[in-house]
């Protein structure tokens, strides 16, 4: 079964705040990142993987009328977190989605903390099954 | 490439065949859309065949004969459907009784992977569908390594090439070599895909991955194959040239870590010396004869950079000479803006950071990162850490690349860093 792993940053100044950071902390939380993937494609549950530009380049499209296209500027100010990146994993239960969450949601933060990141995790809707 | 695989040999022969074979079935044929299907599902066979059972002594003339019995299949099972109406179909089918054997020796005409070239990067097409097709026809890469390399679904590339084929059979357009005239500005759309293939692999516009390899390697080997055809054209030189001169500093890019290393951070003594020799060589040729062009110019600016064993000692009032001749050619702002780089190393940050400011009225520089990323540097290097901090961080808010936004980043997080150290 499939799960989507969302990854929510909190909405500050921008990119959650990286950019206060030392530069080590950084780079670990890069690596930390990094060893994450690598773990997964080599365990072979990975099915998907991407990170999101920043909200600040963000736009919402609502058809007009005669169908075209109305682009309001984000951010949306009514919005605490933003999607900052996700991940779909294919493993075999639901507990395993919930570890793999656990483990990117400890992402070190400054000092080498962990951040703590809210992970949502939902089931990837799948194809109806196989009678018999 | 992926030389550790014993079927990679195969993939190799493979590519290099699929353009002869195509051309040679397209001239047979007169439709290449038809043919085109017919030689890929040739080349699946082979790829699934020949790594167990061996490759045949006449590779090329198998493809050619398995492409050939394909497309009869195909063409039998629409005739028998238009039998039904037409008593005269037998005569069509005539033509194509005969399949010759698989040890036929098949004419190679180096024009026909000009032909395919020209076919694919047609005007008619999107440039995503040119760059599809031109992997598949002339690259001999299935759909699946395609797709894969794009990172998109295979039905979606699949459906992508099916379309940009449609589009070529609906221009009317015969598997012929255009007329001279047309032939130039075509060339220019080869040269431009190519280029775009090789940037895909060697910049990632997408993704984790810096680099996707493959996709640099398929476009330095149709370069080469294009200029083995094209031996005195100084632009398709040029481009295998800036290739070169690209793809030697791979090694040294990225780090353990995958991130991205500045060129003038890079330990040189992992580049490639025998693709810098090779690119030295194919732009002075090029360039000797009198002929300058874009593609030259830049491979010159590259050849400069390789040339120097450190960061500092870089000819730099030469790459802004070069480059200023490459303003007066192209209406491109990214060769301004490299310009306004160079200046800053010959005349100091100020200079450069004036410059910057024509950018600033352009619309397809306005709120680029390279923008702000360049001005970010300019300032870092002119003493002004508060204007460099807010460039750099705006440059990692606005550009798509991961590699690119994490090195953003730390540059940031350094003059930070450095500022609350209170230097």
């Amino acid at each position: 079964m499939k799960y989507m792993l969302m990854m929510h940053a909190p909405r500050g100044t921008g990119d959650y705040q990286v950019g206060s950071w030392s530069p080590e902390d950084f780079e670990a939380h890069i690596e930390f990142m990094h060893q994450l993937n690598r773990d997964l494609t080599g365990s072979g549950e990975l099915a998907g993987a991407e990170g999101l530009a920043a909200p600040g380049e963000a736009r919402v499209v609502r058809a007009g009328k005669n169908g075209a296209p109305v682009v309001t500027d984000g951010p949306f100010p009514e919005a605490k977190e933003f999607l900052a990146g996700y991940w779909i994993v294919d493993v075999d239960r639901t507990e395993r989605a919930y570890d793999i969450a656990a483990r990117a949601s400890a992402a070190p933060g400054p000092g080498g903390e962990p951040l703590g990141i809210p992970i949502e995790v939902r089931q990837v809707m799948s194809a109806p099954p196989v009678d018999g | 490439m992926t030389e550790e695989f014993p079927e990679a040999g195969v993939g190799r022969l493979l590519r290099d065949l699929a353009p002869q074979v195509l051309g040679a079935v397209a001239r047979l044929h007169g439709d290449f859309a038809d043919a085109e299907d017919a030689v890929q599902e040739a080349l699946i066979a082979a790829a699934t065949q020949w790594p167990a059972q061996g490759v045949p002594s006449n590779p090329r003339g198998w493809l050619y004969h398995v492409a050939l019995r394909r497309l009869t299949d195909h063409l039998r099972s629409e005739i028998a459907r238009r039998r039904r109406e037409d008593a005269a179909a037998g005569e069509v089918w005539a033509e194509w009784a005969f399949v010759p054997p698989p040890d036929v020796e098949v004419g190679v005409d180096g024009d026909d992977t000009l032909v395919l070239l020209f076919m694919c990067c047609h005007p008619a097409l999107t440039t995503p569908s040119a760059i599809a097709l031109t992997l598949r026809a002339v690259g001999g890469l299935t759909t699946a390594e395609i797709a894969n390399a794009f990172l998109v679904p295979e039905a979606t590339m699949a459906q992508r090439i099916s379309r940009a084929k449609q589009s070529i059979r609906a221009s009317g357009v015969a598997f012929a070599m255009p007329g001279s005239a047309e032939r130039t500005e075509r060339l220019g759309a080869v040269l431009h895909v190519l280029y775009l293939v090789f940037n895909e692999g060697y910049a990632s516009s997408v993704g984790p991955e810096l680099q996707r390899t493959d996709l640099s390697g398929e476009a330095i080997r149709l370069a080469r194959a294009l200029h083995a055809l094209l031996p005195a054209d100084g632009e398709v030189a040029g481009l295998l040239a800036l290739m070169l001169l690209t793809d030697a500093r791979r090694a040294a890019r990225t780090g353990a870590g995958g991130e991205l290393i500045p060129l003038d951070e890079q330990d040189r003594t992992l580049w490639d010396p025998g693709q810098i020799a090779e690119g030295i060589a194919l732009v002075s040729e090029a360039l000797s004869r009198g002929s300058v062009g874009p593609y030259q110019l830049q491979a010159a600016v590259a050849a400069v950079h390789d040339e120097a064993a450190r960061a500092e000692n870089t000819d730099w009032p030469q790459i802004l000479a070069l480059y200023g001749l490459l303003e007066r050619m192209t209406d491109n702002p990214m060769v301004s803006l490299n310009r306004a780089i160079a200046a800053a190393m010959v005349h100091g940050p100020e200079t450069g950071l004036a410059l910057l400011e024509t950018l600033d009225s352009d619309p397809r520089m306005r709120g680029h990162y390279r923008l702000d990323a360049v001005r970010g540097h300019l300032h870092e290097r002119a003493g002004d850490p508060e204007r460099a901090l807010a460039h750099y961080r705006a440059a990692a808010e606005r550009t798509a690349s991961i590699p690119e936004r994490d090195y953003l980043t730390v540059k940031a997080a350094r003059l930070a860093a450095g500022r609350r150290g209170g230097e």
